[in-house]
């Protein structure tokens, strides 16, 4: 690239985002919003217990209702082996997917499907549920994590034998897996230690609340192909999910992706698709399928609840010498909680020379949770920054300076393994302090809160192509569903590299028969690994415009230079230049169509931190806690639409702020879930919170063009501890326990008064 | 489910008892048309109000009371100055519920029909003394909003019956009322526990006339004449509003459930009662209290 980033033109700037228009005047496709003629409806039915085993479970009533097409049970499913579940050991388990889809056997959730029915319209399919003849044993449940570690806890599988301990246990339990990381030695740190604190924290299962439910349509030819279309966070991974439970070759599945109405992790897997595409080919028509949201409640992932017991040693001038943890993570029915990522992340901001971290994957009555923003990281997080909080109060040391103190910089060796290169942690810390909401005086009952949070940022598989359109506008197509604002920043780095105004770039997204393979969208890595892609595709797509201008002026292709979206070149003494339109016209007489592919393994991602202020005020005779003002500091490498990161940063605060405050599932003793609802899951709504204030700290990532480093899931860690440590402040007892709900702070106001007195 | 728009009373009237007890009003259909969509049972008619004069107008009487059609949107209550000024614990208590375009549709008819422990208006009418014009197939009648809800979900009003209109009486000198509810948000939620308190004073602050009303702490919203009591007689003076905090959260009869428990709710209920009632004395004129 010929400029520097003093002089970028399009990267650093806020158009409107190209799909921007469609989606405020409701012209955008979503899922449910996808028709098909003749299409039928698809329904399921879903498990009233929390567990219990299925002794007999008879369709043929439903299928006898006139209008109905097509029933499915998970004997319709095709067996996957064990040795065949996974690829290589790595997750997602395909069997556990596939009685998750459809239960087989046994229920394992309320909520968990049972059998799914195509019907010609909404009220038949409904009806047709009711006849479906169910006969149970209801089992004992439980969803209480500890309680599920409890040696005589109802087992969830009698196969689950616990991973990750030598020998083997001999039977069977709720604990999936036990993971351990020991960077340095624990016990000779904490013998260090002039300090060492130590408290136990609970956090509830929260659920991603896209506002878009599940839906999908789906079709089957009578050759057996088969289309898809439906909103997820990668259409490759529906394919391959799809084909994988159902034992169908790729090239078979067509996903065309919709737009998606957020997914936050969430949709980082199947829920409806399988189930539709069986229907399908049974009946010979489309189906489409949508959840309700008591649905997506009932039986979408949410992030694991956690029970967390957390330790840490720090020398008087507040240098932490030892941090240990227990994490214990429910995954819900079936193996596969972060835990590890929780490990990973918990003290990966600071320098601590011993770190011990244990953690617990465990199944519950509940649905299996799923990825959500930093999956793992929040609640651990929550644990270690109330820990520094409750440090830093014990020193009487600024919160700030107590994590400068104590923060990693380049070249600090992470607990979980390895050596910061160039990060900005500390520039976060900086910037925070320096804000002057730092230093806005409180009054009485209010209280502030600092937390940092910190992660990876993945690279992984990209593709990209490049098109050069006959009158020189150029289409960038990517495989990546658009989750937070991604078409806008490819156009930006590709009108970048080009040079030209990102207004003559189009941005679309491809089905899986129209590009090359990408990596879903998540990890934060669309804007880092699949801007990689593009950036590289416009870099063959100028150097073959420099070649084809070569041409046109019989020169050698090393005379041609590229400025302001032409070729530049001097012929006989004379300065001559061809626009891409020219170049584009005469593309016949050069070669034929111009474009460039690239597909790639994106690497070096950097890693992100953030720091973030909360002010609260704390109602002291409610318990009722109110957000007065927020700022959320995050080192982003280059913000290439600065606004649509500002974004990142604001979502992630909002749903951080709701996972601190009020967000719970709620239970009967029977384990069905009370609040399967936006009225009583209470996620903030907008008045809920203060214009949440945003500061970009810019600390390039080297291994990318422009300097990118993923955004969108560090802003949800730092808020849980943030507001707990300014709740805690303003109202002078420990919350350890989230969400931190209006009787829950008022129990700790009381017996915090009860402990002075 | 067969829909039915009328332009006037008489036609309400008929409609409802042709349907032989199978019909519903729509006086806004923010709960109704909810339930329907989470597969609530769909009456065989359904009767939309919104288009009867008489239930779409506020009116001020010649006596200085008032009277609000029981179809009247809570934007249209928020409106109206003359109201807001003389009730504004009433208005207040509508204006809470649900977001902005709930409030284009729902109503205070509406509100008490649905019969919900939590109905935030309700409180406020009841503590206000109001009234409402019951009409059906066998005459009119006047009924307070305090009888109107006998316990969860259902109401004295017959399967002909319908509310026309509330009426609010006129103001004496000095008086002010207020509703405070609690929920976990700011907006768009149900009362954990709702208080609301009309007083009026004499010229030297002394409570000559008191009604408190409670919502989500019993199964249907409740007039707490003990709690008037205490304040009668006296100013609002510390040991009063002590007193009068004790007296409501013992007269209290919450149930635990998702949205809050007994303990919580008898507790916050004797909180926002004396913030209520010292909201309602500022407004009744008295700002040194």
């Amino acid at each position: 690239m010929s400029r520097t980033p003093e002089n970028w033109r399009s990267v650093g700037t806020r158009p409107v985002r190209p799909d921007g228009i469609d989606k405020v005047t409701g012209r955008a496709v979503f899922s449910a919003d996808f028709n098909l003629p003749d299409a039928l409806h698809g329904a399921v039915l879903r498990s009233p217990f929390a567990h219990a085993r299925i002794l007999r479970l008879d369709t043929s009533r439903a299928m006898a209702l006139e209008g109905v097409k097509a029933i499915v049970t998970a004997r319709d499913l095709p067996l996957i082996p064990a040795d065949q579940a996974t690829t290589d050991g790595q997750p997602p388990d395909f069997r556990d997917m596939s009685a998750n889809i459809l239960a087989r056997d046994k229920v394992l959730y309320e909520g968990h499907a049972i059998a799914a029915i195509a019907a010609v319209d909404a009220q038949t399919a409904e009806h047709a549920l009711t006849l479906v003849d169910v006969e149970y044993e209801v089992l004992p449940h439980v969803i209480d994590v500890q309680q599920a570690m409890e040696p005589d806890a109802p087992v969830l599988h009698d196969s689950l034998v616990t991973q990750g301990i030598t020998p083997a246990p001999s039977h069977p339990s709720n604990i999936a897996s036990r993971h351990e990381q020991v960077h340095g030695d624990v016990e000779r740190g904490f013998a260090q230690a002039d300090i060492i604190l130590t408290e136990e924290f609970t956090t509830q299962p929260v659920h991603q609340g896209y506002i878009e439910p599940h839906a999908c349509m789906a079709r089957v030819a009578s050759d057996g192909q088969t289309d898809v279309w439906c909103s997820s966070q990668g259409q490759f991974m529906v394919r391959a999910y799809c084909a994988r439970l159902l034992d169908m070759p790729l090239s078979q599945i067509r996903v065309t992706p919709l737009e998606i109405g957020g997914g936050f992790g969430g949709k980082t897997t199947v829920y409806l698709e399988p189930l539709a595409i069986l229907l399908a080919r049974r009946s010979g028509r489309p189906v489409k399928m949508q959840m309700s949201r008591a649905e997506v409640f009932r039986a979408t992932g949410p992030a694991s609840g956690s029970y967390i017991s957390m330790k840490i040693g720090a020398l008087k001038d507040g240098t932490l010498v030892a941090a240990q943890g227990i994490l214990c993570y429910q995954a819900g029915a079936f193996p596969g909680s972060p835990v590890r990522l929780g490990c990973m992340t918990a003290f990966a901001p600071y320098d601590i020379a011993n770190v011990k971290m244990i953690g617990y994957d465990v199944v519950v009555n509940r649905p299996k949770s799923a990825a959500y923003r930093a999956p793992g990281a929040p609640m651990a997080s929550f644990a270690a920054e109330s820990l520094l909080d409750m440090l830093a109060l014990r020193l009487d040391m600024d919160p700030i300076d107590l994590r400068i103190r104590n923060a990693a910089r380049p070249g600090t060796r992470a607990a979980y393994g390895i050596s910061f290169k160039e990060i900005g942690y500390l520039e976060t810390l900086q910037a925070a302090k320096a804000h002057p909401h730092y230093s806005a005086p409180l009054a009485r009952n209010q209280g502030r809160g600092v937390a940092s949070g910190f992660w990876f940022n993945i690279g992984g598989q990209s593709s990209a192509a490049l098109t050069l359109n006959e009158d020189g506008t150029v289409m960038v197509t990517t495989a990546n569903p658009d989750i937070g604002g991604s078409r806008a920043s490819m156009a930006l780095m590709a009108a970048e590299v080009l040079e030209i105004d990102v207004s003559r770039v189009r941005p679309e997204i491809a089905d899986t028969s129209s590009i090359a393979y990408s990596d879903l969208t998540g990890g934060s890595r669309v804007t880092f690994a699949v801007g990689m892609a593009v950036t590289q595709a416009a870099s063959e797509l100028l150097a073959k415009l420099r070649e084809r201008a070569a041409m046109l002026w019989d020169t050698a292709v090393d005379e041609v230079t590229w400025r302001d979206g032409c070729a530049h070149a001097c012929v006989d003494g004379k300065d001559v230049q061809l626009s891409l339109a020219s170049l584009a016209a005469q593309a016949g007489k050069t070669g034929g169509p111009i474009a460039a592919h690239v597909s790639l393994n994106a690497q070096g991602a950097g890693p992100g931190f953030g720091t973030h202020i909360c002010d609260v005020e704390v109602d002291p005779d409610t318990g009722r806690v109110t957000v007065l003002r927020y700022t959320a500091v995050q080192d982003v490498g280059k913000a290439v639409h600065p606004a649509y990161v500002e974004g990142q940063l604001q979502g992630g605060a909002a749903q951080g702020i709701g996972w601190a405050l009020n967000e719970a599932y709620l239970y009967d003793d029977n384990g069905v879930q009370l609040n399967p609802g936006f009225l009583d899951y209470r996620m903030p709504v907008a008045s809920d919170l203060p214009m949440i204030d945003t500061v970009l700290v810019e600390v390039p990532n080297p291994r990318h063009p422009f300097g990118v480093r993923g955004v969108g899931e560090v802003p949800i860690i730092p808020p849980l501890g943030a507001v707990a440590n300014a709740v805690s402040r303003a109202t002078n007892a420990r919350h350890a326990d989230l969400p931190m709900s209006p009787p829950v702070v008022l129990k700790a106001i009381q017996r915090a008064a009860r402990k002075r007195r | 489910m067969q829909y039915e728009a009328p332009t006037n009373l008489a036609e309400v009237v008929a409609l409802l008892a042709s349907a032989d007890g199978h019909g519903r009003v729509m006086a806004g259909g923010t709960d109704l048309l909810a339930r329907f969509a989470t597969g609530s049972h769909r009456p065989a008619l359904l009767v939309d109000l919104k288009h009867v004069a008489e239930l779409m107008e506020i009116e001020q009487r010649g006596d200085g009371g008032f009277t609000i059609g029981a179809a009247v949107c809570g934007a249209a209550i928020s409106e109206h100055a003359g109201l807001c000024s003389a009730w504004p614990g009433v208005t207040e208590a509508m204006d809470l519920i649900g977001s902005v375009q709930i409030q284009g549709r729902a109503s205070l008819g509406g509100n008490l029909c649905n019969a919900s422990p939590a109905a935030d208006s309700v409180p406020a009418l009841i503590a206000a003394g109001a009234t409402c014009r019951i009409l059906g197939s066998q005459g009119e009648r006047q009924v307070p909003v305090a009888d109107v809800i006998l316990s969860p979900g259902k109401t004295c009003l017959a399967g002909d019956e319908f509310v026309v209109s509330f009426y609010l009486p006129p103001r004496a000198p000095n008086s002010g009322d207020a509703y405070l509810r609690l929920i976990p948000r700011s907006e768009m939620d149900i009362a954990v526990a709702g208080a609301a308190v009309n007083l009026t004073l004499d010229d030297t602050g002394v409570v000559i006339a008191a009604a408190i009303a409670l919502g989500a702490v019993s199964p249907v919203p409740l007039l707490v004449p003990r709690a008037a009591e205490v304040m009668l007689g006296c100013r609002l003076d510390e040991e009063v509003m002590r007193r009068f905090r004790s007296v409501v959260s013992a007269s209290c009869r919450p149930i635990n459930d998702k949205r809050g428990t007994i303990d919580y709710r008898n507790h916050v209920a004797g909180v926002l009662a004396v913030r209520a009632a010292l909201i309602a004395a500022r407004r009744a004129g008295q700002e040194d209290i």
